[in-house]
């Protein structure tokens, strides 16, 4: 892969999404051996950098550097000057003058790790900045539809929740789209963002008209603080609403598989039923999601010696 | 006295809405005589072939900054922005620190724009104390001081109680009121455009309503109050139609638009640009339809920049953390001569959003070209062209998004009050140089 940074998959093209898929594929092999750990990035150095708490996204990132044998080092951001915007161009000076080959960035605001990457050499992987975009989430998203349904090309997958402030969906979009998929969202009209249908996306309100032919049933994790924005009149309400539930998933495609970024809220979005039945593919997400960070770790720090996909 | 004749050039006439030949004499600071020049052996002459010949520019919504934030602007680095951006006149806005809203910021700032020697400068007065929106300013002092309008400026009065009574004493004084049209419940949080291009960049968007049920509220008051309301940077279609059919029922009510709103969209902040983070946002494709249209019937009177200088690194931070605002006093001729161009507007109209309205807004003897009038002048060559670079701008900051763009039709020179300000020398042999700074 030539570029330096992977910011959003808006800006990636299939090929390379392919890619680094099909490295993500390799890299599945390592973490299923006894001994986890390959050479291939031995003295590099891996900086994350959670300018927001997340511990999966952290771990995954972590493990998947130390599964390559690259040095791992953890930066604390106080929270307190992120809320004024304070120093994220001095910071991304301060990574590069210690010389860290890749920094995985995960901040509040969106754009974040675009403007970061403008004052580092290292290559910056956004890691979710605001609700912009979360690309190796959906990374390991589209792995592991491939691996389940083993196609992405003509298959509708339906995003349902809290669309507006999903950096999830907005990665997704773009990766289901460049592959071939048909993508719908749902949720109450005060959680959509608007203008969707201009990209091409189909707009729900209501699961009975979003749900018949999909393929995939994404839940989206419904934070609470929605409620006290204003922009939700209760839980109780969304969760008969929009909640997850056996009778629910019915409307979809007999075979549909259900997916969730985690962490979830069992008995609001979800219900514990489909939650934990064979149709959710949630653990299998978190196992992908090393491997997919390892192939972008791979591709991005080794992109000077070596432009091919790791096999 | 002393003479200045600008011989040779086009004459815009705002107010006849014509074109003409004409030599210009100014004696003092006055001009003296529109018409063929007699010799004169000690006037100095500006060669004006081939330039247009305007009433000096009045741009009446800028920012300077000082008091308060000197690192971002002064009142005479933003006075030689003004000069180098052909304009004679601007309005300095009252959110300064302190607040412009006693006798004695007023007096600051005049004195201050004395001082400078470059551009009139005029200050505008706060509406409330502090421009907090909870008690009135002491208005008639500050109109006594100087003060040519009043507002809150980027902070609408959210008490429409606070605002009726505000316009019924600034109506009272003879002076406008100028409104930052913007409902900060609707809007709350924004930083962009709400449209697309803000949902795929993850920004809180802005909707075109909080401005538009602003603008709403304001017209009604000031068909309460007899008041003369102007809009601030009007960006929304729904804004221009509720101007429209307020002038049309005899509503008291202006409006002006920035250059930088009639000329880009929204997806200008794609990759996050902090320079086109500007309030009110930069808006839709048919919202830059809609200006050009209200400039084209009128109901839009008057160009202005609301020059936002602030410094690099203030915005070279996450777009969320960006303060709001962009320079515009150095760009504002190209980019609206491209109007002319487009056949959105004749030159005389062009004139008189620059000069003759604004002056009869703010009560100005300026604005007009003829003998007895003040010699505020300015001289456009419609034909220079010029690759905007931010490292060549006389103002102290560079926050444009129009660095690298290439205008054309750029101000060579400026009279103020008789003086004149070369701003971009033009060589006798017909080549012209760029004035570095």
């Amino acid at each position: 892969m030539q570029r330096k940074d992977l910011l959003g998959l808006e800006e990636l093209g299939a090929d390379e999404i392919r890619m680094i898929l099909d490295t993500a594929g390799a890299m599945r092999e390592v973490i299923r051996r006894d001994i986890k750990k390959v050479p291939t990035l031995r003295g590099k150095v891996v900086a994350t950098l959670f300018y927001e708490p997340s511990t999966r996204t952290r771990f995954s990132f972590e493990l998947a550097a130390k599964h390559l044998s690259a040095d791992t080092i953890s930066v604390a951001a106080a929270t307190s000057s992120v809320a004024k915007g304070e120093g994220l161009v001095d910071t991304a000076k301060t990574i590069d003058a210690l010389g860290a080959d890749a920094v995985v960035l995960r901040h509040p605001a969106a754009g974040a790790a675009a403007v970061f990457g403008r004052y580092t050499r290292a290559a910056v992987i956004n890691a979710g900045d605001g609700m912009h975009e979360h690309p190796t989430q959906a990374l390991l998203d589209l792995y592991t539809i491939q691996e389940q349904k083993g196609r992405i090309e003509g298959l509708t997958v339906t995003f349902v929740g809290d669309i507006q402030h999903s950096r999830v969906v907005r990665s997704n979009i773009w990766g289901l789209k460049k592959l071939g998929a048909t993508v719908r969202v749902c949720g109450p009209r005060t959680l959509l963002p608007p203008g969707l249908e201009e990209i091409g996306v189909a707009v729900f309100t209501r699961l009975e008209d979003a749900l018949p032919g999909s393929d995939v049933v994404y839940v989206l994790r419904l934070q609470r603080e929605r409620f006290a924005q204003g922009l939700l009149p209760g839980v109780e309400e969304y969760a008969r609403l929009y909640g997850i539930t056996r009778e629910r998933l019915a409307l979809a495609k007999p075979e549909a598989i259900v997916m969730h970024p985690g962490p979830l809220n069992r008995g609001v979005e979800i219900s514990a039923a489909v939650a934990d039945s064979g149709r959710a593919v949630i653990t299998q997400q978190v196992t992908n999601g090393v491997a997919v960070r390892m192939a972008c770790l791979y591709l991005l720090i080794r992109r000077e010696n070596d432009d091919k996909a790791y096999h | 006295m002393t003479r200045l004749i600008i011989k040779g050039g086009t004459v815009v006439d705002p107010v006849a809405g014509k074109l003409f030949q004409a030599d210009v004499t100014v004696v003092g600071d006055r001009i003296a005589h529109i018409g063929k020049a007699p010799a004169d052996k000690d006037a100095t002459v500006v060669d004006a072939r081939g330039c247009l010949v305007l009433p000096g520019l009045i741009d009446m919504h800028v920012h300077l900054r000082e008091p308060g934030y000197e690192y971002k602007e002064t009142i005479a680095t933003g006075a030689a922005a003004a000069l180098r951006g052909g304009f004679a006149a601007v309005c300095a806005m009252p959110n300064t620190r302190p607040v412009c809203d006693s006798a004695a910021v007023v007096g600051f700032v005049l004195e201050r724009g004395k001082a400078a020697g470059r551009a009139r400068v005029y200050p505008v007065g706060a509406l409330t104390r502090g421009s907090e929106g909870k008690e009135l300013a002491p208005l008639g002092e500050m109109r006594a001081a100087g003060a040519v309008a009043f507002s809150d400026d980027g902070r609408w009065v959210r008490n429409g109680n606070l605002m009726r009574r505000a316009m019924e004493y600034a109506a009272m004084l003879g002076a406008p009121v100028i409104s930052h049209c913007e409902d900060p419940d609707l809007s709350a949080g924004g930083v962009m455009h709400e449209g697309v291009t803000a949902s795929v960049l993850g920004l809180r968007g802005m909707p075109a309503a909080a401005e538009e049920v602003a603008v709403a509220r304001d017209i009604i008051l000031a068909a309460l109050t007899g008041c003369h309301l102007h809009i601030a940077h009007v960006s929304t279609a729904g804004a221009v139609r509720l101007i429209r059919e307020a002038k049309a029922r005899g509503v008291k009510v202006t409006a002006e638009v920035t250059p930088h709103h009639f000329t880009l969209t929204d997806e200008a902040v794609k990759g996050y640009n902090t320079n086109a983070k500007v309030n009110p946002p930069l808006r839709t494709p048919a919202d830059v339809a809609a200006l050009k249209e209200g400039l084209a019937d009128g109901t839009i009177d008057v160009i202005a920049t609301d020059h936002a200088p602030h410094a690099r690194e203030e915005k070279e931070v996450e777009f969320d953390a960006a303060p709001f605002g962009m320079v515009g006093l150095e760009t504002a001729v190209g980019l609206t001569m491209a109007l002319v161009r487009e056949g959105v507007l004749t030159l005389p109209q062009l004139a008189a959003k620059l000069t003759t309205n604004p002056a009869r807004i703010l009560g100005f003897e300026g604005g007009l070209l003829r003998e007895g009038a003040p010699a505020d002048i300015t001289l456009i060559d419609p034909e220079l062209e010029e690759t905007v670079e931010p490292e060549c701008f006389a103002s102290k900051s560079g926050n444009t998004p129009f660095a690298g763009w290439r205008l054309k039709g750029l101000p060579v020179g400026v009279v103020v009050g008789g003086r004149w300000f070369a701003v971009r020398p033009r060589v006798a042999t017909g080549r012209r140089t760029r004035d570095k700074k």
